[in-house]
């Protein structure tokens, strides 16, 4: 059931290595998906963005010289658009707005600003009990997620790689992607790849890129006059849990379990019901972790459950299907793009990689060290 | 471990960094529900209270939770490869920390540790855990 309010333009900005500026790639994003939408500028008056400065969305507003009637600069890391839908929505069934546009860029790679340490700020309890001894963040605490998860259930590495063996697979469909035409990949090419934390290596890890999307919402009623055929809002949910490395007791269980239920149960569905699955890949086990979370299959059985083919082209799980962050694009909070690919897949505007048929999807975004968890559910008439 | 500069202690975390000089490990400890916790926190999140937080002694004898063995430095002077461990105290709370002590490679989940202290300029000192 809608929650009535459609997704109605969904685009990219210039993916990869574009020696472009945050607010240039963020003027690409939005006036590509307006474009999409048949909208303009002045239609919106609604903003959520983050990750341009202390106040994003009044820096949006500022630089596009206009004044809109709500904004939202939720920070929360990858999972921060997958939130901004939700309260999208709540913005425009309340009246507060009409049109939002939820957009996210980032030129780290050309800008070289991504460091293996990440951003503890000296103020917080982690600056004196965590960051001293030098954990790669937020990598060895993926690898501390890893290690404890192949522990517990017995996987193997190999197993675990075929996540970022199948994204590759997808990347090679994506002409956007930043690892199409670089080949195919093996289980042993991932595991032989520069050990980095282990159990993880390079191959394991989510591409450094820049990049940008934005998704464009308003009411279903008036999506009906517009140009591209809405794409529902179905349902969403989201949780925090930690910014500790030690906060959480189960390492290998996360807040995508709360966030997918509440998600699924608004939208009436059930995991069974959804044709498109895009998760967060930052590293190859958040997807294993989200999977098992969000109920897909059963808890320590993702990665029996993904072998032979399933996840690939082809296969009867369509899971991250632009190549995700493993081998299409990571511009540092990726949850935008989930988005973008996800209704582009409703739409059937996936080109080489659209899955035939695909009515219901699922983005489900992750940020920080499994911090932050919003998944949301999207669906189109048939 | 190539010791770092550690902010400074604040008002809630003073306490336990003041036992670290004595080599001392403590847990926060609530005498509302008689629960621990750690980092320190002006509140217990057991109970809410924020009258009855004061500091327990802990034996500092633990079990690996998980661990990673980085092989990257974050800063210049760190010698690789090196282990960041969860441990868990038998107080029950999780410290990040390192394990030492051993070959980095030889380390597993469940594996039984007990602190050991590096010490920092200032006169504090850092848990790591080493084999039992």
């Amino acid at each position: 059931m809608s929650t009535g309010v459609a997704i109605v333009g969904a685009a990219e900005s210039d993916l990869g290595v574009t020696n472009r500026s945050i607010l240039g790639l963020q003027t690409q994003a939005v006036t590509r998906a307006l474009g999409d939408a048949g909208l303009r500028l002045r239609d919106v008056d609604g903003f959520a963005t983050t990750g341009i400065s202390r106040f994003s969305a009044a820096q949006m507003a500022d630089y596009f010289g206009v004044q809109p009637r709500w904004t939202d600069s939720t920070f929360a890391g990858g999972s921060a658009y997958e939130m901004m839908v939700a309260r999208a929505v709540q913005a425009i069934n309340s009246g507060q707005a009409a049109t939002i546009v939820v957009s996210f860029a980032s030129n780290q790679r050309s800008a070289r600003s991504r460091s293996l340490g990440g951003g503890v700020e000296s103020h917080t309890p982690e600056a004196q009990f965590e960051t001293p001894y030098d954990p790669l963040f937020p990598l060895s605490y993926y690898a501390m997620a890893a290690q404890k998860y192949l522990h517990k259930y017995g996987a193997t590495r190999e197993e675990l790689a075929e996540i970022a063996v199948a994204a590759r697979d997808w990347a090679l469909l994506n002409p956007a992607a930043f690892r199409y035409g670089a080949g195919a990949i093996t289980a042993e090419d991932i595991v032989n790849s520069a050990m980095i934390s282990s159990p993880l290596t390079v191959g394991d890890c989510c591409l450094v890129t820049d990049g940008g999307g934005a998704v464009v919402l308003t009411s279903s009623d008036r999506a009906k006059d517009l140009k591209k055929k809405p794409v529902e809002v179905l349902g969403y949910g989201e949780r925090s849990t930690n910014t500790s490395m030690t906060a959480v007791d189960d390492l290998t269980v996360t807040g995508a379990v709360g966030s997918g239920a509440d998600a699924l149960g608004r939208a009436g569905l059930t995991p069974a019901d959804i044709d498109i699955v895009e998760v967060y890949d930052s590293f190859t086990i958040t997807v294993a972790l989200t999977l098992e979370a969000l109920g897909f299959c059963r808890r320590g059985e993702a990665l029996e459950w993904i072998q032979g083919g399933r996840i690939r082209p082809g296969g009867d799980f369509a899971l991250n299907t632009s190549g995700g962050g493993l081998s299409y694009c990571h511009p540092g909070q990726y949850g935008i793009l989930l988005l973008v690919e996800a209704v582009r897949q409703l739409r059937g505007e996936a080109g080489d990689r659209q899955v035939p048929g695909a009515r219901t999807a699922l983005a489900h975004g992750t940020g920080g060290i499994l911090s932050t968890h919003a998944t949301v559910v999207l669906g189109v008439d048939a | 471990m190539i010791t770092p500069q550690v902010p400074a202690a604040d008002e809630v975390t003073e306490g336990w960094w003041e036992a670290t000089k004595a080599h001392r490990l403590v847990v926060q400890s609530c005498t509302g529900c008689g629960r621990v916790q750690h980092p320190p926190r002006a509140v217990c999140i057991h109970c809410g209270s924020i009258e009855h937080l004061g500091w327990a002694h802990a034996s500092g004898a633990g079990v690996v939770d998980s661990f990673t063995v980085v092989h990257r430095a974050l800063r210049p002077a760190l010698a690789l490869p090196y282990v960041i461990a969860r441990v868990r105290l038998d107080e029950g709370p999780i410290l990040l920390t390192r394990l030492e002590g051993r070959d980095v490679n030889s380390w597993s989940i469940d594996d039984r540790v007990c602190v050991t202290w590096v010490d920092i300029e200032d006169g504090r000192a850092l848990p790591v855990f080493q084999p039992i």
